[in-house]
């Protein structure tokens, strides 16, 4: 047993080892051609798809932009600017000053700085997967060389080769996805968001705390809901610098406030900074009391704008409470079940995120799909991944037809439209947490064994008691 | 003809007389005192020439003392205004009040006609300094309105219809389809929108009218468009509130309140015409309640309230005349007139013969030999006068049935100098377009146009896509005023000074977003559709004649209406239809069902979560048969290990 056991080690040691040695030169040089190949096809599609005609459809439909994140609605602002109206005194500009300040520059290279954010965001998670794998390896090595895994639990072992290519495959996921594209070609500003969102990833990934923190209150800022990622970016630093997760320790609470003196420092100065820039608060109320409040009704693929247009005046603001509180709800819970794995826990956490906020788009849920690949050992216990992928497809082809049948053809009602959100979100559920469901089980998989045996011997079936 | 001629120059040497007494402007009067008219006076040659032509119309010229006071100059007038008040209404002795009603009869060329009743109320007081409590003519509860309210000026009317400008030619008093009301304050108020508030409920109760809809959503404050129109220089906008009710019906239960406003109410005078029946059963009907603060006298040392109640309608040819091209008072009203209201110091008919002023295609009867000419709308017309206050008017069967006949259809009408029309361009209930268009017809003169738009807040506008274009090119406008909207509290305004060439269409068009509501927002009829105003374009248009730049001197009512402050152009302001505009709605049966779903799917991620997170992996284990678990039960009892 012992002997087979080492066996096994000396060939995954071996790997390891090119692979540690590849990894400081010629890995990169090797991997980052695939990933230019992919940058450059990502851009021309884009590119083309600026030129085409598409590009004015695109960018009206309400799937892909939110009036959150509507780029005529940034123009719009700019106009009001030009013409001396504060934009936030209407109710048409819902972007933060910082955004508004930067497009004020950028306007007429618009389309170069959205494609920009994109490949960033690629970029960024390209690079944090590939050290997260590192990890994940490094880790696996330990686990094995002090024998915690069972022995029949070879097939779970994750191999170098399986993970060599899950980087780019992350950075195709993003770059590549129809959603992705989409969001890009109507310029919608949730893909500054998610460059934003990609490089606190990295950062955090790559143990930088300051920057985590920074980018964690851009974030923030920028939409409000990204305030829960706090928790997992909390775990993974904890891990790293072996800080005990214990409320009774000092260290415990020491990182915790170091952190939160970063990030609320950051959030302050940028607060402030947006405060300076139009001279007003009005935008806390135009911009966040417009996230939090879902005062405007325009249809899209959550589950707010329908509920709250059929919603009984005198509970509107008990299920706004509900509503709201419910995205962060999960935080707590989640981060006490995942707390060796904060990777994990962040994925879920966008996941979440991109279901239950208020305007999402199909650029939200591009970022946290992006992050499958990184699960991809989990794939042998999903569940329903066919199913769920079938009805996510169904259902992005079926927005547009039903779109068209209410809006346009006048054949079909808002009923229609509505049920294909609700199908779109009831995928999504199933899908994360067919993932949680999976990652549960083969961490229960690598301390029990793989093959259980019921008392009697023969073949058992696991089941959540 | 001889007695006739005799009254005149009696009444004319009395004019003269107080002329001279009125030292500042007597020089010019002198010359053609003795005899008659201003019409040497006039600077216009041709009603000169027309007059040499003619020495059979002068006889009826210079019976006019009408005609005196619109062809002259400010010189004639003051005096004319006083021995006006000598001869014709001694029953009203104390100056402070006067009350003139007025009819104008305008046949159209589609062989439509428009009929415009005035009715004013003068009265020289100060609600603002004493307390006043004791009312002649002015109505008491408007007057309490005023005071109470500190209202400097107010206008509202009640339109049913379209004003066809095209076809019909401008209005004396133009106004937008449903309820518009626009108030100034006096700047002593220090809550506006609160006042204006209470006013609106007002309002609501003394014309029965759902005035009571205006809120914040519909209300505007204009920086330019309406200014004052009375006296007064206060222009800060703060103190305007302008709102529109473009749905709003109006009735017989807003026609008698109305009239209970006059000081005949509608026993005697003109408004014993005002019957809803024939009045409602018309293509167009408009009244109206303006209130403003004008000059008393000519130097303008003291000011007075005047009240000016107004309808305006337009009768259809093909529905009231069987398609003839004759009308009577009796086919339009239902009535015909017998006296003038006793209260009243002018009761006139006008009947604009401009177009036949030989009556070679129109024909009157019974015929009257009072003529009139009047600049009104840029234009010098000529009327035939009614004087009601006096008995020969009525002839002998004690009542006037004023009939109108036209002998041919010849005659083009001039194209109105400007006109608009506004519609919604684009398909589907997502985006959409408004489009306004602006009519120049002037042949060499380009003139300023100043467009209000107010759109409510649930058609959210995109100014960065507002185009204005003339004869294919760009126009800039040379001022804009925008307030975007805030979602159900205010409604975007846009004001916009564009320069309009010659002879050319101005096109604005601006992109919108349509929203959609909560289901509680949607009117009672959501598919019909949702009313946004008219925009309002308030020109001042040049003007074919000289205009009369000095409001203080007397004039026929109709031509009396906007002050003017220079010569070569006039006032006038142009409504646009309303539009209707549809938005997407929701299922308004679903409510249960979709709070039922939606918190079904939020329960479907809750309850999967909570699984995941409070249970563990186990090991199925069969579950044991029925006989061993009784087995099990009884070894417990009895405390021994289960099998």
């Amino acid at each position: 047993m012992r002997r087979g056991r080492g066996l096994w080690w000396a060939w995954f040691g071996g790997a390891a080892g090119a692979h540690s040695k590849e990894a400081g030169s010629s890995f990169l040089g090797k991997m980052a051609a695939p990933l230019m190949l992919i940058l450059i096809l990502a851009v021309t599609i884009r590119a083309a798809l600026y030129r085409s005609n598409l590009a004015d459809l695109i960018a009206e439909r309400v799937e892909v932009v939110s009036p959150l994140t509507a780029w005529k609605r940034v123009v719009e602002g700019l106009a009001l600017l030009d013409l001396g109206v504060s934009p936030y005194s209407g109710d048409v500009f819902h972007e933060t000053p910082l955004i508004i300040y930067l497009f004020h520059f950028v306007v007429d290279y618009a389309e170069i700085t959205f494609m920009l954010a994109d490949v960033l965001t690629a970029v960024a998670l390209y690079k944090a997967v590939k050290e997260y794998n590192k990890q994940v390896f490094r880790k696996q090595k330990f686990a094995l060389e002090a024998d915690r895994y069972p022995l029949d639990c070879l097939e779970l072992i994750r191999t170098p080769k399986e993970m060599y290519y899950i980087p780019l495959k992350v950075a195709t996921f993003y770059l590549l996805n129809p959603f992705t594209i989409l969001s890009c070609v109507a310029k919608s500003t949730c893909a500054l968001n998610n460059a934003v969102i990609a490089l606190f990833f990295l950062a955090t990934i790559k143990g930088n705390v300051l920057l985590s923190a920074i980018f964690l209150a851009l974030a923030t800022y920028q939409s409000i809901y990204p305030l829960s990622l706090c928790a997992p970016a909390l775990l993974y630093f904890m891990q790293r610098q072996y800080i005990p997760v214990n409320y009774r320790r000092a260290s415990f609470w020491w990182f915790l406030a170091q952190y939160a003196f970063i990030y609320l420092g950051s959030l302050f100065i940028i607060v402030g900074l947006s405060f300076f820039l139009l001279g007003s608060w009005d935008y806390l109320q135009s911009v966040y009391g417009f996230i939090l409040s879902v005062p405007d009704l325009t249809p899209n693929i959550g589950l707010f704008w329908y509920f709250f247009a059929e919603m009984f005046e005198h509970f509107r603001l008990f299920f706004l409470f509900v509503f709201q509180i419910n995205v962060f709800f999960y935080t707590l819970p989640l981060s006490i079940k995942l707390k060796d794995h904060p990777v994990f826990l962040m994925f879920m956490q966008l996941a979440v995120i991109s279901i239950f906020k208020s305007y999402p788009t199909v650029g939200d849920v591009a970022l946290y799909l992006a992050f499958i690949p990184v699960w991809s050992h989990l794939h042998r216990f999903l569940r329903n991944i066919f199913l769920v992928a079938c009805v996510l497809l169904a259902c992005s082809a079926l927005f547009p037809v039903l779109w068209h049948l209410w809006i346009y053809a006048g054949s079909a009602n808002s009923n229609f439209y509505y049920a294909i959100t609700l199908l779109f979100n009831v995928a999504q559920i199933l899908l994360v947490s067919d993932y949680f469901h999976a990652f549960l089980r083969r961490e229960h998989h690598l301390s029990y064994g793989l093959y259980l045996k019921r008392k009697d011997g023969s073949e058992a079936t696991l089941v959540l008691k | 003809m001889a007695a006739h001629r005799r009254r005149c120059s009696v009444v004319l040497l009395s004019i003269f007389s107080l002329s001279l007494i009125n030292v500042a402007h007597s020089q010019e009067t002198t010359a053609p005192a003795g005899q008659y008219v201003s019409a040497s006076v006039d600077p216009q040659t041709e009603t000169a020439e027309k007059k040499a032509e003619q020495p059979a119309a002068e006889g009826r010229w210079e019976e006019t003392e009408v005609g005196n006071m619109d062809l002259g100059d400010a010189a004639t007038e003051t005096p004319d205004s006083l021995s006006h008040e000598n001869v014709f209404s001694p029953s009203v002795s104390e100056p402070k009040h006067d009350f003139r009603e007025e009819l104008v009869i305008r046949p159209l060329h589609s062989g439509d006609i428009y009929a415009s009743f005035q009715f004013r109320t003068l009265w020289k007081t100060n609600f603002r300094e004493n307390k006043v409590s004791h009312y002649r003519l002015f109505p008491k509860s408007l007057g309490q309105v005023i005071s109470k309210f500190s209202v400097r000026e107010l206008h509202i009317s009640f339109t049913q219809g379209y004003w066809r400008t095209m076809q019909w030619g401008q209005p004396y008093q133009p106004a937008p389809p449903g309820t518009e009301l626009w108030v100034w304050f006096q700047d002593s108020v220090t809550d506006v929108d609160g006042t204006w508030k209470k006013l609106t409920n007002v309002l609501s109760g003394i014309f029965c009218a759902s005035l009571n809809f205006i809120d914040s959503t519909n209300t505007v404050q204009p920086s330019a468009s309406f200014k004052p129109l009375g006296v007064g220089n206060a222009t800060d906008h703060r103190f305007l509130r302008y709102a529109t009710l473009p749905r709003e019906i109006v009735c017989t239960e807003n026609l008698t309140p109305w009239k209970k406003l006059l000081p005949c109410g509608s026993t005697a005078g003109l408004a014993v015409l005002l019957k809803s029946e024939k009045l409602f059963h018309s293509s167009f009907h408009s009244q109206a309640v303006h209130i403003r603060p004008i000059c008393h006298d000519w130097e303008c040392k003291a000011t007075s309230w005047e009240l000016r109640q107004t309808v305006n309608v337009v009768f259809d040819r093909h529905i009231s005349a069987q398609g003839k091209r004759e009308w009577s008072l009796f086919k339009m009203f239902s009535r015909t007139l017998t006296e003038a209201c006793p209260l009243a110091s002018s009761s006139k008919i006008y009947v604009d013969i401009t177009d036949s002023p030989q009556g070679e295609q129109l024909e009157l009867s019974p015929p009257t030999s009072l003529l009139s000419q009047a600049v009104a709308l840029g234009d010098r017309r000529t009327f035939s006068v009614y004087d009601l206050k006096q008995q020969s008017t009525f002839g002998m069967t004690h009542s006037l049935n004023l009939l109108i006949r036209w002998k041919s259809n010849e005659g083009d009408m001039l194209r109105p100098l400007l006109h608009a029309e506004r519609y919604v361009a684009g398909y589907g209930l997502h985006m959409g377009e408004i489009h306004t268009l602006m009519y120049n017809n002037h042949p060499y003169r380009s003139f300023p146009v100043l467009l209000l738009e107010s759109v409510p807040w649930y058609l959210r506008l995109y100014i960065h896509t507002l185009t204005v274009t003339s004869k294919g090119k760009d126009n800039k406008p040379s001022y804009i005023h925008y307030q975007p909207s805030k979602d159900r509290v205010r409604p975007h305004l846009l004001e916009m000074l564009i320069q309009l060439p010659p002879i050319s269409v101005t096109e604005v068009t601006v992109q919108f977003e349509r929203a959609l509501l909560k289901w509680t927002e949607y009117t009672p009829d959501p598919n019909h559709g949702f009313y946004v105003g008219s925009s309002v374009i308030s020109s001042l248009v040049p003007s074919i004649v000289a205009m009369d730049t000095n409001m203080t001197q007397e004039r026929p009512l109709f031509s009396s209406f906007f002050p003017n402050k220079e010569e070569s152009t006039y006032f006038t302001r142009v409504y646009t239809e309303p539009l209707l505009v549809n938005l997407p709605t929701p299922d308004f049966s679903m409510p249960y069902n979709v709070i039922c779903l939606t918190c079904t799917v939020v329960a479907v991620g809750y309850g999967s979560l909570y699984n995941l997170l409070t249970r563990s992996f186990q090991v199925e284990e069969p579950s044991p048969g029925l006989a061993k678990r009784i087995a099990n039960v009884i070894r417990k009892m009895r405390g021994v290990p289960p099998l």
